[in-house]
């Protein structure tokens, strides 16, 4: 019952995105007056009762997962009735039914929100939005409903069910996919509001602020999805890299370029009126790089592809979707933007000139991202196979990268308008003199290459500048936004330092030691004090036990693991680690070398936590934007009402 | 054989997973997990074995996989290097038996030209569109 | 201000499509091909793998007379499928050479007795030196080397009974 209930509630939440992508789509043809028409009237009532039924929809399948029914198969292929509760829960979507259903339900809940919420837009517009919401939720019901129905029956109850991955009942496992989720869909909100204002001629800075709080949401998820992803890399990997340039990390970081490049000229856009068309192109391109990214990870057309997700049919279906949104909108965006004026000019030197810079030097990064991504997919198609590493991606990336930096420590200093470099030049000397020491500091205590000195050296400058606009400032009568953007910019400049460091400093070791031998990495001296067997719920392990002592100090024990699961049979290596302030100690332990030798694979990587520290300062930096935002929206809506109320008081 | 699949965005299952099958019970290549003595040397080699890729890996170095052939290769890259050979030089061995698939770091040919193309035609898009909007009015 | 510059976006991302969409219907070729069919097989001598047939090395492949080398190994499941295959090959005529990689004498030895030994000789590549040096990236694969020591043709995977008679129709056009 629970299951059919479930399959009810999403074929009529279909129904209603129908409903609201016809009556949103006839009202603004008929270009109905606000309020009037029946049918216009219906388009908010939609959206909010689709969010609410396929949130039914969705807590329906989380409730099959919960009780292990057996008789549905999705539960039946991806659970188990032995997990631990909360890893059935998160099974719901580690599946690609699930993770579909988990999609359209967030998309839907946001349609809702806005329905409910947003009234700064014209009726119009916000018609059209909905209308274009509604659309692409449609093409996201009919794949769940035609080709990936998570609600289908076994005609037979199985007896047990499959799925006891033990690497799935990971909690960073079970959690991380749905936060690039939440990413992916916060720009689905921001690419309705962008058709939605195209398609009324209405790209005004209301509209920016409107769509600014979606877009900053999408990227904080994404920007902690992000970091999260690369940590897990680092440590489950058990060779110390934590970045690869991957396909499959590219996906992710494509939409994070793009929506971090709209949340720039969005805020152009809100404050002074400027590049419209580049916003309203930006919306689009951000979604359209959370659709590529999912169409390449499942379709399997790249190499680097999860066995389990690829399937060429849903890949076909994606590439459908994609071609209908994407294409649709591109081409509205062809036939739109030469009607949307360019909205007020400025000079190259001013908060929006540096922010122009900012925006169109992520976008190229974005443009290399997935030239190389894409390139092997190309050369494929003519018969020849390439491979597009770090090598190319490194170089090409900085050349974009390092200008955009150096901007990025001025832009914030500078007015809004039109300023003069002078006014800015003496705090801009301060940074840039600890750059200059940074590069003094970090040639003399190794020979670090190119790309990872300039990194050190603009790390630091950055670190400076990007605290200098507090400068004289009431620090408690700052808004929350000028700090968020303060926290993200210094993370920025924390998570640069950190990969630079890494590929400076790091110190690698490969020993093959008998119990009892000593080796010696950087500062450290690890002794392998034991190797000894010993067994988990489903895996044995061989575990090495290591003291690890730093500069002669108390020694630390590490215990570094090499771990066989036999159902799913699988091996893994479970790196150890030890977090000092200054750095990591990276052990891991391998094969038998001999007979009474092992493996053993240290590294001492100096600063390198700093990556995701910083990773998690930008998306902290993005949570105070957001209070800022909803805070001072909230402010004004009171406001406002309080004005109207006493003009109804004078009034009477 | 061992196929290491970094899955770190999202869609479902994450997993690294070393699918056990057949192993080989032989012990690693000498140079495998061993570094040269030279410092410098060792640099050079580590330099080369993370742009060569892993033929039986998803997608990774052999630098970064245990895969035995990727052990097998890395004591070539080694033992080579000690010998005194130029990285290029081995590079271009191993591209001359496996094609450009073999190396991460794509060099200008007539099929990898587009590659290094487009970052020069994204920077004079770039330059294009600043000049529009600042350029004009000096 | 030019309207034909707002459809390049568009234009790319139908380019995207097209690439992607036609990529999608082709069957996905995940195998790496050696770049090496045509060249000579390069300078080498490996030591026995098994007791009872003798190493392998340049000077057996150059004796004019076109041979099947296969890369193989015992630790390798598809190996085993193989074997009917290759003792086929080997009733009608096909000289076979092996080169078992990452081996021990005892597992070629059980291997050999309990799959059949269809091969003349077999060289142990203890550090994949002979297999990095022609291309080829696993095991097993078999090559077509024609009687002056030329790989002129590779097969990636087992040999399947459906295959058995391309293999020789490629080992006759190597020894015309």
């Amino acid at each position: 019952m629970i299951a059919e209930l479930g399959l009810a509630a999403l074929w009529l939440a279909a129904a209603l995105a129908a409903l609201q992508l016809v009556a949103g789509f006839l009202a603004v043809r008929q270009n109905a007056p606000v309020g009037e028409g029946e049918l216009a009237l219906l388009v908010r009532p939609a959206a909010v009762v689709q969010g609410v039924l396929c949130a039914f929809a969705f807590a329906m399948l989380i409730w099959l997962f919960a009780r292990t029914d057996l008789s549905v198969k999705l539960v039946a292929m991806n659970s188990h009735s032995m997990k631990p509760l909360v890893f059935k829960i998160a099974g719901a979507w580690g599946n690609h039914e699930g993770s579909m259903l988990l999609w359209v339900t967030v998309m839907s809940a946001a349609g809702a929100l806005i329905a409910l919420i947003e009234r700064r837009l014209p009726e119009r517009t916000m018609q059209a939005t909905l209308a274009a919401q509604g659309f692409v939720a449609l093409g996201f019901y009919a794949f769940l409903l035609f080709s990936s129905n998570p609600f289908e029956r076994l005609p037979v109850p199985a007896l047990e069910g499959n799925g006891l991955n033990p690497l799935l009942q990971d909690i960073g496992l079970a959690f991380h996919p749905p936060t690039l989720y939440l990413g992916y869909v916060g720009l689905s909100v921001a690419f309705s509001f962008a058709v939605g204002a195209l398609l009324t001629r209405s790209v005004t800075p209301d509209f920016a602020r409107a769509m600014r709080p979606w877009v900053l949401g999408a990227w904080i998820f994404l920007t902690v999805g992000i970091t999260a992803g690369s940590y897990w890399a680092y440590y489950e990997l058990g060779w110390g890299g934590w970045w690869f340039w991957d396909p499959v990390e590219n996906a992710s970081l494509m939409p994070w370029l793009a929506a971090t490049a709209l949340l720039h000229s969005a805020s152009v856009l809100a404050a002074r009126d400027a590049l419209r068309a580049w916003t309203i192109m930006l919306g689009v391109v951000a979604f359209s790089m959370s659709m590529v990214g999912t169409f390449l990870v499942r379709s399997g057309i790249l190499t680097s592809v999860h066995a389990f997700a690829v399937d060429p049919e849903r890949g076909a279906f994606i590439l459908i979707l994609l071609a209908i949104y994407i294409g649709g909108a591109l081409a509205v965006f062809g036939l739109r933007a030469s009607t949307i004026s360019e909205g007020e000019r400025f000079a190259l030197v001013s908060r929006e000139g540096a922010l122009v810079v900012n925006n169109v030097l992520l976008s190229a990064i974005l443009g290399v991202v997935l030239l190389g991504t894409l390139y092997p997919l190309l050369t494929e198609a003519m018969g020849v196979r390439v491979s597009v590493g770090p090598p190319y991606f490194d170089p090409a990336s900085a050349i974009f990268a390092l200008p955009m930096l150096l901007v990025m420590a001025a832009g914030p200093l500078l007015r809004w308008r039109r300023d003069r470099l002078q006014r800015v030049g003496s705090p801009l000397l301060l940074a840039g003199l600890v750059a200059l020491a940074g590069l003094v500091v970090a040639s003399a205590w190794a020979s670090p290459g190119l790309l990872p000195l300039l990194g050190l050296a603009l790390g630091a400058g950055l670190a400076v500048a990007s605290l200098l606009p507090l400068r004289g400032r009431n620090l408690r009568r700052l808004p929350l936004a000028t700090l968020g953007m303060v926290v993200a910019h210094f993370g920025i400049a924390v998570a640069l330092i950190g990969m630079a460091s890494d590929s400076a400093f790091s110190e690698e070791r490969l020993a093959a030691l008998k119990v009892g031998d000593t080796a010696a990495v950087g500062p450290w001296k690890v002794t392998l004090q034991a190797v000894s067997p010993v067994a988990g719920p489903n895996w044995n392990a061989l575990e090495g036990v290591m003291a690890a002592s730093y500069a002669g100090g108390e020694p630390v024990l590490l215990t570094p693991q090499a771990r066989t699961f036999w159902a799913p049979p699988q091996e893994t290596t479970e790196s150890a680690l030890d977090t000092r302030w200054n750095g990591q100690l990276y052990a891991v332990l391998g094969k038998a070398a001999d007979g009474e030798r092992w493996q053993v694979r240290l590294w001492w990587k100096p600063f390198v936590t700093l990556i995701w520290f910083g990773g998690l300062l930008i998306a902290l930096g993005g949570v105070l934007a957001l209070l800022g935002r909803v805070a001072g929206d909230l402010k004004r809506r009171a406001i406002r009402r309080k004005g109207a109320a006493r003009r109804a008081e004078v009034a009477a | 054989m061992k196929r290491l699949i970094v899955l770190f965005l999202a869609l479902v299952t994450l997993c690294v997973t070393l699918p056990v099958t057949a192993q080989d019970t032989m012990p690693p290549a000498p140079y495998a997990y061993r570094q040269l003595d030279d410092p410098a040397l060792e640099a050079r080699a580590q330099g080369l074995m993370e742009t060569l890729r892993c033929l039986k890996c998803q997608s990774q170095s052999i630098a970064d996989s245990d895969a035995p052939m990727a052990g097998d290769m890395r004591h070539q890259v080694r033992t080579r290097i000690a010998a005194g050979e130029d990285p290029e030089h081995i590079r271009q061995w191993m591209m001359d038996r496996y094609g450009d698939y073999v190396s991460y770091a794509p060099q200008v040919s007539r099929t990898t030209w587009p590659l290094f193309a487009g970052p020069l035609i994204l920077l004079a898009i770039a330059a294009l569109l600043m000049w529009r909007r600042f350029g004009r009015r000096g | 201000m030019k309207a034909w510059r707002f459809f390049l976006p568009l234009a790319i991302f139908l380019a995207f499509l097209g690439v992607a969409a036609w990529q999608l219907t082709q069957p996905k070729d995940e195998f790496v091909h050696s770049a090496f069919i045509g060249k000579p097989m390069p300078q080498f001598a490996m030591r026995a793998a098994a007791a009872d047939r003798p190493g392998l090395a340049l000077a057996d492949l150059k004796d004019g007379k076109p041979k099947l080398l296969n890369i193989w190994a015992s630790w390798c499941v598809p190996c085993a499928a193989e074997a009917p295959q290759l003792a086929a090959l080997k009733a009608q005529g096909a000289p076979i050479v092996g080169v078992a990689i990452r081996d021990r004498p005892e597992d070629v030895a059980a291997f050999l007795s309990r799959y059949g030994n269809p091969f003349d000789r077999i060289g142990a590549d203890d550090l994949s030196q002979l297999q990095l040096a022609i291309g080829s990236s696993g095991v097993p694969e078999t090559f077509v080397v024609d009687g002056n020591g030329v790989i002129r043709y590779q097969h990636i995977g087992d040999i399947r009974a459906s295959q058995v008679p391309m293999i020789l129709e490629k080992l006759r056009e190597a020894g015309q």
